[in-house]
């Protein structure tokens, strides 16, 4: 059975090709043949923060148009052979997507028994970003703890209880779940972010995971690695959590509480 | 209690407080908003058309809400008449 992953957030910058690259990587790791497509037709950049630019020769719309085959489009990653990218067109316009094409391309990635197929929707909540979630099983949510993004995340999740082939054929809802990027739990203690705690009470959504402000999330980008390859890093390894979480693994949720340096730990209170 | 405890004292009215409160006003409105049928507004404009054709309204005069629980939908429609019209 493959399953259908869209990474989804309304608000632009948040997060989501960076968490899609990381958890189609993490998949990919544990084993599990993985597709990661670039729904942003006109802007692609999953391929940047996937390292393989150079390597793109045909793309999603090519393949819709009949122009290349999937086969020939699906670029292999070079750190992990279980994952593939399968980039966005960068010259065509966004409504060259269709529905039946992306319908196709699915199947045809079942067919070829991918196991979990990760769809970076773009920002927006027009074209692109509607196919990307239109076929998905599960939708990762992904909410910056600021008011923008908590909003939009809010706008996304009415969007997928009633406009996703789920809804429309009365079949059980996507599964939605919360991945919180960005998260400063320093800010959080002297009140100047929300907290985990403040996102969930306004979205109500199972929390996979929180990804903490970190730096080498743009190192990471810089060098066309998935931060989740930086296993010494925190963001890293909040989302090889979140891989595990995701795939049924009980990790108890770190880098909610504030990392307490020798002056937490002499003059803090617990 | 300790040093840093002092800052959990100011947290009442904090941004993310503050955040958070308006984050809860805005998504409980445009939830409200979402399961209305998209042909309102246009009922709207209509019975309007109608209502000018016999009464002198102005724009605000008439409002249709739509609710919604458990158990029915209700299309309530409020005509505010003008003061001479009686």
């Amino acid at each position: 059975m493959t399953r259908i992953i869209v990474v989804t957030s309304g608000k632009g910058g948040v997060g989501k090709t960076t968490t899609s690259a990381a958890i189609a990587m993490g998949f990919a790791q544990k084993g599990h043949k993985t597709a990661v497509i670039d729904f942003d037709v006109g802007l692609r950049n999953l391929d940047l923060i996937m390292g393989c630019e150079r390597r793109v020769v045909y793309d999603i719309v090519n393949v819709i148009f009949g122009e290349a085959t999937l086969n020939q489009a699906l670029i292999r990653d070079k750190h992990c052979e279980q994952l593939y990218i399968l980039p966005a067109s960068q010259t065509r316009d966004k409504d060259a997507l269709s529905q039946e094409g992306v319908g196709q391309i699915l199947e045809e990635l079942a067919a070829k028994d991918f196991e979990y197929v990760v769809c970076d929707s773009p920002a927006g909540i027009e074209k692109g970003a509607h196919l990307a979630m239109y076929f998905a099983d599960d939708a990762f949510v992904v909410t910056n703890p600021e008011v923008a993004s908590v909003r939009d995340s809010d706008r996304m999740l009415g969007i997928l209880s009633s406009k996703s082939r789920r809804a429309e054929q009365g079949l059980e809802p996507i599964k939605e779940y919360l991945l919180l990027t960005r998260y400063s739990p320093e800010r959080v203690k002297i009140g100047e972010m929300l907290s985990v705690e403040d996102v969930q009470d306004i979205l109500s959504l199972h929390l996979l995971g929180v990804i903490p402000e970190s730096k080498s999330v743009l190192t990471a980008s810089n060098s066309g690695m998935p931060v989740i390859l930086d296993e010494k890093s925190d963001a890293g390894q909040a989302y090889a959590d979140i891989v595990a979480r995701y795939l049924g693994e009980d990790k108890p949720h770190r880098f909610i509480e504030e990392k307490k340096g020798l002056f937490g730990k002499f003059f803090g209170s617990k | 209690m300790s040093l840093l405890d002092y800052f959990k004292i100011t947290k009442a009215n904090s941004t993310a407080t503050i955040a958070k409160e308006r984050l809860q006003i805005l998504v409980a409105h445009e939830r409200s908003f979402k399961n209305q049928p998209s042909y309102l507004p246009q009922l709207q404009k209509e019975l309007l058309q109608v209502i000018q054709k016999y009464v002198n309204v102005g724009q605000d005069a008439i409002s249709v809400n739509f609710e919604q629980d458990e158990h029915q939908e209700t299309l309530e429609v409020n005509i505010v008449l003008p003061e001479k019209s009686r």
